[in-house]
């Protein structure tokens, strides 16, 4: 049993990193950009769930319903007014306009609410949980999470198969400019893009902030796991995120078993081991899209 | 070429003029620059024997961050390899300071130039990885990298695991002589990045670099080792790096893995370079004072700074993307460290 709860435990977290990579891949898929801002923008969204619970005094879960869709807005707004312009100019002004939010977004979040740490509660569930057998509990919330994240999977699965939107999505992802001529308005494509990216990682920042204790430096490591999540899944395919983030949560808990402070180098250490032995990922290919 | 130079049309020979123009190389900015360069040299090496104590730690400080965003600019602006993992050699290099220093007992001053090369070995598998990735991937693999070496560093007892070291083997020596010799190891490595870099654009290397900045393909398809190019400048990039971390820690003097690998450094760089302008010698330079200039005022105000300089370099990107140098640079015409070649029509060819 001492082995099976941390895969468990790993599995369940694994959801959780998927919530935060899905958006990343897809942004990439559609638009070739690679948001590095996208972990900042998850624990804005913590801190914009903190507010609203302090300020309504709803249960987090809840705060979701401004939360999601202000941050829906937020990445609209972002992509037409500011990155679309860095597009079509070559590697260095998209990955540099979204450094350069990173930084801006973690410094306005340690002005605004200092370094300390700061968690979100729901009232109970998220020490809630299920006993199997003696040695083996699974929380009530880490398997809610994860529901969630294969449920958005599911749903974004069908979005892009089944609606016309979605078609519009693939074309532009496997030929820009022929999109363009078939009549879809990349620009406005993009900021939707970037829309449901951010809403899809605010739910992944206010399960964080109910899971465990977040800083305004959170951000970047939950980039670095999204970013590994999707290489190990292979680009390209939903599925395959979701499994790079069990890979990498199983590893992360793992690794916190055998040495608490090798948790999260152990993620990183998997990571590179499937980069060297497989640089397209695990899972490559399921959709054959991106690059 | 001779003027006499002729060519056979039918049965005569007839005469032909010689093309009239030149390929200058300098310019009266480069020269007047060279000069004034030359005074202020001078001016600097002797500081310690007019200036005090914080004006030189100010400088150290100065060449530092100038160093680090020389090297990005390198990196970014003329290979195209935009790395978000730079901190990883900052950090690399102040560690290898401390053990070559305080463990294997080498003289500290010569252990900066050593652990940049600890740090340009580091950068070799650390290539081996991340050259897989490209763009903005390339990017995010750098930084999970740098992200690697930290918590490695976190995680060994014998560098001092979370909470660091301190470096021990310069106690001996009196405060002054140490704030001098590392003053002077500044300056010379100030000296030695911006001359290496000038000198090195200029070379046939430079030129295939330049090519590269400008065309991948094209320069591939001209005969330029795409692959090859790229990793030396990766690896001159990680030296300059690593002795810049080591020179660093030199003036500090206490190091731990949060500080020494946050991604900071790289925001520093990157916000100087792209400030300053992008792909020139003379943009990192600018961009280093307009970063000190908004520190200073801004010293009361947390990281109101940082938030300031992002925002600039956010705007810069998308509507001056050749930096202020740039623009003062394609106003008046001037160029203090000229690495392109011109072509002077209607003088005498020169050899």
């Amino acid at each position: 049993m001492a082995v099976i709860d941390p895969i468990v435990q790993g599995i369940l977290l694994g959801g959780l990193y998927a919530l935060f990579a899905t958006g990343l891949s897809m942004i990439f898929g559609v638009m070739r950009l690679v948001n590095l801002a996208h972990g900042d923008l998850s624990i804005l969204a913590a801190f914009l769930a903190l507010v609203t619970v302090r300020v309504t005094g709803l249960n987090p879960l809840l705060s979701l319903a401004l939360v999601v869709p202000a941050m829906f807005c937020l990445g609209f707004l972002l992509q037409r007014g500011v990155l679309n312009f860095t597009l079509g100019r070559g590697v260095l002004p998209p990955v540099l306009a979204t450094f350069g939010f990173s930084i801006i977004i973690q410094n306005l979040l340690l002005e605004a609410f200092s370094a300390d740490s700061q968690r979100l509660n729901p009232g109970g569930i998220e020490t809630a949980s299920i006993a199997l057998g003696d040695r083996l509990a699974i929380g009530w919330f880490p398997l809610i999470t994860f529901v969630v994240a294969v449920l958005v999977l599911v749903g974004l699965q069908i979005f892009v198969s089944r609606t016309s939107l979605g078609r519009a999505f693939r074309a532009t992802s496997d030929d820009q400019d022929a999109a363009e001529l078939m009549g879809i308005n990349n620009r406005s494509l993009y900021g939707l893009a970037m829309a449901i990216s951010l809403g899809i990682v605010a739910v992944a920042g206010v399960f964080l902030g109910i899971r465990t204790t977040f800083v305004p430096s959170s951000g970047p490591d939950r980039l670095l796991f999204a970013f590994e999540a999707v290489i190990i899944g292979g680009l390209g395919s939903l599925w395959g995120t979701l499994a790079g983030g069990v890979i990498l949560g199983v590893a992360q808990t793992i690794g916190a078993k055998l040495s608490p402070g090798w948790g999260v180098l152990t993620g990183h250490l998997v990571f590179l081991a499937v980069l060297l032995w497989r640089p397209t990922g695990l899972f490559a290919g399921a959709m054959k899209r991106s690059r | 070429m001779a003027a006499d130079r002729t060519v056979r049309r039918g049965d005569e020979a007839v005469p032909v003029t010689p093309p009239a123009f030149a390929v200058a190389r300098s310019t009266l900015a480069s020269r007047i620059g060279a000069v004034v360069g030359a005074v202020l040299l001078v001016a600097l090496a002797t500081l310690p024997l007019w200036g005090n104590a914080s004006l030189m730690r100010m400088l150290i400080e100065f060449i530092s961050l100038l160093v680090l965003a020389q090297m990005w600019n390198l990196l970014a602006g003329y290979a195209g390899l935009v790395s978000i993992g730079q901190q990883a050699y900052v950090g690399l290099g102040g560690y290898a300071l401390i053990v070559l220093a305080d463990d294997v007992g080498l003289n500290p001053f010569v252990s900066v130039f050593l652990a940049g090369l600890v740090a340009a070995a580091f950068s070799i598998p650390t290539a081996a990885l991340v050259f897989r990735f490209r763009g903005g991937y390339f990017a995010v693999g750098t930084w999970a990298v740098a992200e690697v070496y930290r918590l490695l560093i976190a995680n060994s007892p014998r560098l001092g695991s979370g909470s660091g070291r301190t470096l021990a083997a310069v106690f001996p020596l009196a405060r002054e002589t140490r704030e001098v010799l590392t003053y002077w190891l500044a300056l010379v490595i100030a000296v030695g990045a911006i001359l290496h870099g000038y000198l090195h654009l200029r070379s046939r290397f430079g030129l295939g670099l330049t090519a590269i900045r400008d065309s991948e393909p094209a320069s591939e398809s001209l005969g330029i080792n795409v692959f090859r190019t790229k990793l030396w400048v990766y690896v001159i990039a990680s030296f300059g790096g690593g002795m810049t971390g080591a020179l660093i820690y030199l003036n500090l003097l206490r190091i731990s893995p949060d500080a020494a690998f946050t991604v900071n450094w790289t925001a520093f760089m990157i916000f100087i370079a792209v400030i300053g302008g992008i792909g020139t010698i003379e943009g990192p330079i600018v961009g280093t004072v307009v970063f000190f200039l908004l520190r200073e005022f801004l010293a009361d105000y947390g990281s109101w700074y940082l938030i300031l300089l992002g925002l600039i370099a956010v705007v810069v990107v998308i509507r001056y993307p050749q930096g202020l140098w740039g623009l003062i640079a394609d106003r008046w015409d001037v160029r203090f460290f000229p690495v392109q070649r011109r072509v002077r029509l209607g003088s005498r060819p020169v050899g």
